[in-house]
Formats: C-alpha cells, sequence, structure tokens
C-alpha cells in the first residue's frame, strides 16, 4: 500500500493544551493530515507504554492524544513537562503506523434505496454514479480515529473532489452499518443516528457488539476498502450475522 | 440475603446508573453514569456500602416500586414525594423497605434527577465493567412497566440517618475553565457571556443541557472551522446560531463545535440538577481556583459518611431544629421528620 508523505506541519505543533480540569490534548497539527494523525497514533502507543501514575486513560482523536488525568495526584505542570519531555525524543511525524494493523473488506452496497443520497453526492463531487463508486470502493482507506459514537470510525482520506460539505440540515435517522461522506472522510455508523454526512453505501456490519469478547470490531490504523455487492449478495449477508460479510487480513 | 425490585408503574426517564465506563473514550463510548455522581455518593454514605453500587436515577419523576425481600434504601438527589404504603419518607435518608410494601415515588419537588439506592445495589450484570444504561451508545435502556431488577448481597443493617445535601438544586454560579476555543470569542462576547442568566431548556436530557437567554446569541469572530476534536463532559458547546450547550455524562466524545468554556466537575451536578427555568450563571476562575474547588468537593465527598445523623422522628426532640438546611421550599411541613 503506497503511503502519501506530506510535509510535517511546520510553526507551533505539537501542542500541549489542556481542556478542562482533568485533561490534556497533544494536537500535531490544525488540519488533518496524514503524518500529523500518525503521530497522534504512536504518541499515545507511548503514552500507554510510559504507564503514568495518576492518568487515567488516554485517547486519539483525527490529529491529536488525549489525557485523562487526576490533577490532584499528577499536577498539571508535572504531567505538561513530562509530556514535553516525551515529545522532544523523536520526531513523532515519521513514526510507524500502529502493529498489527488490518485490510478489511466490507461487503457494500452502493446507492440504492438503502442509500439514498449517492446521486447527490456523486453531483457534488463532479462525479457520474458509476464514477463515484469506482472512486469510493477501489482503493483502501485508513482509520484515522474512533469517535463520536462506540467504535465508530472516521476513514480517509479520499481523493480531493470528494472534499465535500457536510449537509446544513440533518438527516434524522441513518442506521446503523450506513457509510457516509463528506469533506474526504468516510463515516461508517455504529449505531443509528441523526446526521448531517450523505448516506453513499450501507453494510451489513456491526461494529460494536457490547457481549462479545472484542467488543469493538475496527482499530485505529486498520484499512478498510468496500467493495460492490448485488441486492441479492447484500440480503443474503445481512442475514448471516454481524460481521455482514467482512473479511481481513494482517498487513505486514 | 438478596431479593427483586418489581417496577410497578415507571416513570419516563428511568435507568439504572453507577460511576460509568471510564477507559472506553478511545473506542468512542463515553464515560456516562449517574447525571449527578454526588448524589450517588450520598446514597453510599447513607446506606454505608461500596461506592460502585448501582442506583435507580429517575429523571423528574420515579414510579411505583415493591420488593420481594426486606430492603433497605435510601432516596436522594431531587427531592421527590415519596410515601411507604401511604405513609410520607423524608428525602435524603435512609429507611427499611418491608417485603411487599408499596413504594411510591411522585415528581420532583426541587431539581431533575432523584435517585433510589437498595442494600446491596441493583445486581445486573456489568457491560464493559458498568451497570450504567448508556443510551447514547446503546448499552442498556429505559426502564418500563413490569420489570424486576435484582439486588445484591447487603452487608449493612442501619436505617433512619439523613443527609443534608450539598444544595445544587435550583440553579447559581457555575465556575468554568477556558476551553481550546475559548480565545475565538471576541472580549465583549466573554464578557456579555458571564453577564447573562441562563436558565436550562426544558428539553434537557444526559448527554446535555441547553442554555436559554434573552438577547443575542455567543458567536466566534467569523465564520470558523474547527476540527473534530476530544469532548469532556462540562464542555459548553456554541452551536451555529450561538445557543450555548452544557455537555453532560453521557455526551459524545468528539465535536466540532467551538466551546466557549468547561464547567468545573464539581459544579457539573448544579446543570444537572437545575430544573427548568432555573437561573444560571458563568464565571471564569483560574487554574489554580479550580484546584482548590475540586480538593474541597473531594473531602466534601470524603466527608460524607461522617455527616451523616439519625433521623429524629419527632421535630419536638430536635433542640437545633433550626440550623438544619431542609432546603427551603422543599419540605411541605407535614412530612414525618
Amino acid at each position: 500500500m503506497a503511503q502519501v508523505i506530506d510535509t510535517p506541519p511546520a510553526g507551533d505543533w505539537p501542542r500541549i493544551r489542556t481542556v478542562g480540569f482533568d485533561g490534556m490534548l497533544v494536537s500535531f497539527g490544525e488540519t488533518l493530515n496524514e503524518p500529523a494523525n500518525r503521530a497522534a497514533l504512536a504518541f499515545r502507543a507511548a503514552v500507554e507504554r510510559a504507564g503514568w501514575n495518576g492518568v487515567e486513560e488516554s485517547a486519539t482523536s483525527l490529529v491529536s492524544c488525549f489525557l485523562r488525568f487526576d490533577p490532584l495526584y499528577l499536577g498539571h505542570d508535572t504531567l505538561r513537562t513530562d509530556l514535553e519531555t516525551l515529545l522532544a525524543e523523536r520526531n513523532w511525524y515519521d513514526a510507524d503506523l500502529p502493529q498489527g494493523r488490518r485490510l478489511w473488506r466490507i461487503p457494500t452496497i452502493w446507492g440504492t434505496d438503502l442509500a439514498p443520497q449517492l446521486e447527490e453526492a456523486a453531483h457534488q463531487a463532479g462525479l457520474s454514479v458509476k464514477d463515484a463508486i469506482q472512486s469510493l470502493s477501489s482503493e483502501p482507506v485508513r482509520v484515522q480515529t474512533i469517535g463520536f459514537a462506540p467504535g465508530q470510525p472516521y476513514l480517509g482520506e479520499l481523493p480531493s473532489c470528494w472534499d465535500i460539505p457536510r449537509q446544513q440540515d440533518l438527516s434524522a435517522r441513518i442506521p446503523e452499518g450506513a457509510l457516509a461522506v463528506a469533506i474526504r472522510q468516510f463515516v461508517l455508523f455504529s449505531v443509528t443516528t441523526p446526521t448531517g454526512w450523505r448516506h453513499v453505501g450501507q453494510t451489513a456490519i456491526r461494529l460494536f457488539r457490547p457481549e462479545s469478547e472484542t467488543p469493538f470490531v475496527l482499530r485505529p490504523g486498520d484499512e478498510v476498502i468496500f467493495p460492490p455487492v448485488s441486492r441479492e449478495e447484500f440480503e443474503n449477508i445481512r442475514s448471516s450475522g454481524p460481521d455482514g460479510g467482512a473479511s481481513f487480513e494482517v498487513i505486514r | 440475603m438478596t431479593g427483586t425490585v418489581t417496577i410497578r408503574k415507571a416513570g419516563p426517564g428511568l435507568s439504572l446508573q453507577d460511576m460509568g465506563r471510564p477507559g472506553y473514550l478511545v473506542h468512542g463510548v463515553s464515560r456516562g453514569g449517574a447525571a449527578d455522581p454526588l448524589a450517588l455518593a450520598e446514597g453510599v454514605a447513607l446506606l454505608s456500602q461500596s461506592p460502585d453500587a448501582a442506583a435507580l436515577e429517575m429523571a423528574g419523576m420515579g414510579g411505583e416500586f415493591t420488593a420481594d425481600r426486606d430492603l433497605r434504601i435510601a432516596l436522594t438527589g431531587a427531592d421527590m414525594r415519596a410515601t411507604m404504603d401511604g405513609a410520607p419518607l423524608v428525602w435524603n435518608a435512609s429507611h427499611p423497605w418491608p417485603e411487599g410494601a408499596v413504594l411510591s415515588i411522585g415528581a420532583a419537588r426541587l431539581g431533575t434527577y432523584g435517585y433510589l439506592h437498595v442494600g446491596g445495589g441493583f445486581d445486573t450484570p456489568k457491560r464493559l465493567g458498568s451497570r450504567s444504561a448508556h443510551l447514547g451508545a446503546g448499552l442498556g435502556t429505559l426502564l418500563d412497566d413490569g420489570e424486576t431488577l435484582p439486588v445484591g448481597t447487603d452487608a449493612g443493617k442501619t436505617t433512619g440517618q439523613v443527609l443534608v445535601p450539598d444544595p445544587r438544586f435550583d440553579g447559581g454560579a457555575l465556575r468554568v475553565l477556558p476551553s481550546l476555543q475559548t480565545d475565538f470569542f471576541p472580549a465583549d462576547v466573554l464578557e456579555r457571556f458571564e453577564a447573562t442568566e441562563f436558565h436550562r431548556d426544558i428539553r434537557g436530557n444526559r448527554m446535555g443541557a441547553r442554555m436559554n437567554s434573552d438577547g443575542p446569541g455567543f458567536l466566534t469572530d467569523g465564520g470558523l472551522s474547527v476540527l473534530s476534536e476530544v469532548i469532556v463532559p462540562g464542555d459548553i458547546q456554541v452551536t451555529g446560531d450561538g445557543t450555548p450547550f452544557v455537555l453532560l455524562a453521557e455526551c459524545q466524545t468528539t465535536g466540532g463545535y467551538p466551546r466557549i468554556g468547561t464547567v468545573l466537575p464539581c459544579d457539573l451536578p448544579k446543570v444537572a440538577q437545575a430544573q427548568p427555568g432555573a437561573g444560571l450563571r458563568f464565571h471564569f476562575v483560574t487554574l489554580e481556583q479550580a484546584i482548590e474547588a475540586e480538593t474541597r468537593a473531594r473531602d466534601a465527598v470524603k466527608g460524607l459518611r461522617s455527616k451523616v445523623q439519625p433521623l429524629i422522628r419527632d421535630p419536638r426532640d430536635m433542640p437545633d431544629l433550626l440550623s438544619y438546611q431542609l432546603i427551603s421550599g422543599a419540605i411541605a411541613g407535614n412530612e414525618e421528620i
């Protein structure tokens, strides 16, 4: 898989900021870009390895690593100094992606009444429906972060023609398994929810399985490709269980 | 001794809550848990039991309940009219709940979220380390008529204890720290934000509360596009029309609206509990002031058990009755005190 290497952001990045009373955020850029996303993932892995007393959990967003800590036990200044020291250890923008990443294939029905906004989104991107499906289904996209809802990935980066805005008005209900597009990203919905993203594909995968040994299917750094299937295949897949016909192989 | 509680009639917003499920932010699951964690701690103190016991959270009103064994209960949070087989029960107190007796909990008289605690805690299976319903995540649901809830083993025996709650049910001042986008708001907007009295919108829920005010909204400079970033409970998001929303326990984990500030964790129960229409004001504090406030709040939680007192049954036997803060307006005067 070819990696696009952009130039790391210049200037005053990375930056350390407080979030509320008990949060600290290490941000690697102001806009979403591949090196900053990679830096955030690698930095969070390093924070977890460090296992500092007083840090209660960590997470990544698109270009940042978040730490929740107990400021009455671990002072803001101490944590900031520890983070600065860790940041200085290396150039995080050229860090490797996480180990054990997987390439997923998640069968998808594009358009039809199951994903009614494909035509509209294709028009926004300046493509025919056929070219839109080709463009969205032929290359893998990466899980940049998990967030908003349980196990729900933001995936990218899509070709530049997909830099289309979110809708002004929210769709009242987008179903679980829906694949929606905006701002050069997909969201693959893990819950049924209102959204401003345009619904272009439908999958049958359940990304959040609270009763399972592995409640969360996708991990940041995983790659996903969404091959088109027919309505008939889709209906078979849908009745076959929570995987929705998805398969994966480990990326080496 | 274990038992079962049956919900004969459920109010519209009953759910089991404990301290929530920390550690899943990385997977997109916010901590959740009780909308008013202090009310949970008060129940724990009244029943002298484990801080991770789950209680029944009741939004706006309670319901009607029976138990198939003798149990102990405590009632905390928003003061609701409660009776046991028709006899009035004092709120913020622990009581025996005899097998078969009908516990009836009505509408909130002050505040939003009331809590019914049982000795031994509600003992439903944990999911991802917690018994809390997280409606946004699809974990658990609101409880309905006819449902039964298992109760864990109760190691305690004492009832008839009372606790004077920290006042937090009628709005007031909220201490706020600057957030990631506070600087994007012009100085005069921030000034107006601090000077405005807000009223909690009636549509609030466990995810957040909309703050209504007279006058113009609170807008940032120019058309602002903020990259989606992590959200924490207490964050005050400002939507496109300039309306602030204070995010609560069950908020999403990321969001793209600018945040004007973050309410201190120790003041968040005031937002959750404010009844619709109650006046709320925000004012910015320094990190030092925040640490002082949080230290004091944590010490107060640790000291709750030492503040529990015997519930004296006859007011004529209470020479210092006037020293009890019985929450003005919350006591009708004919209760069994």
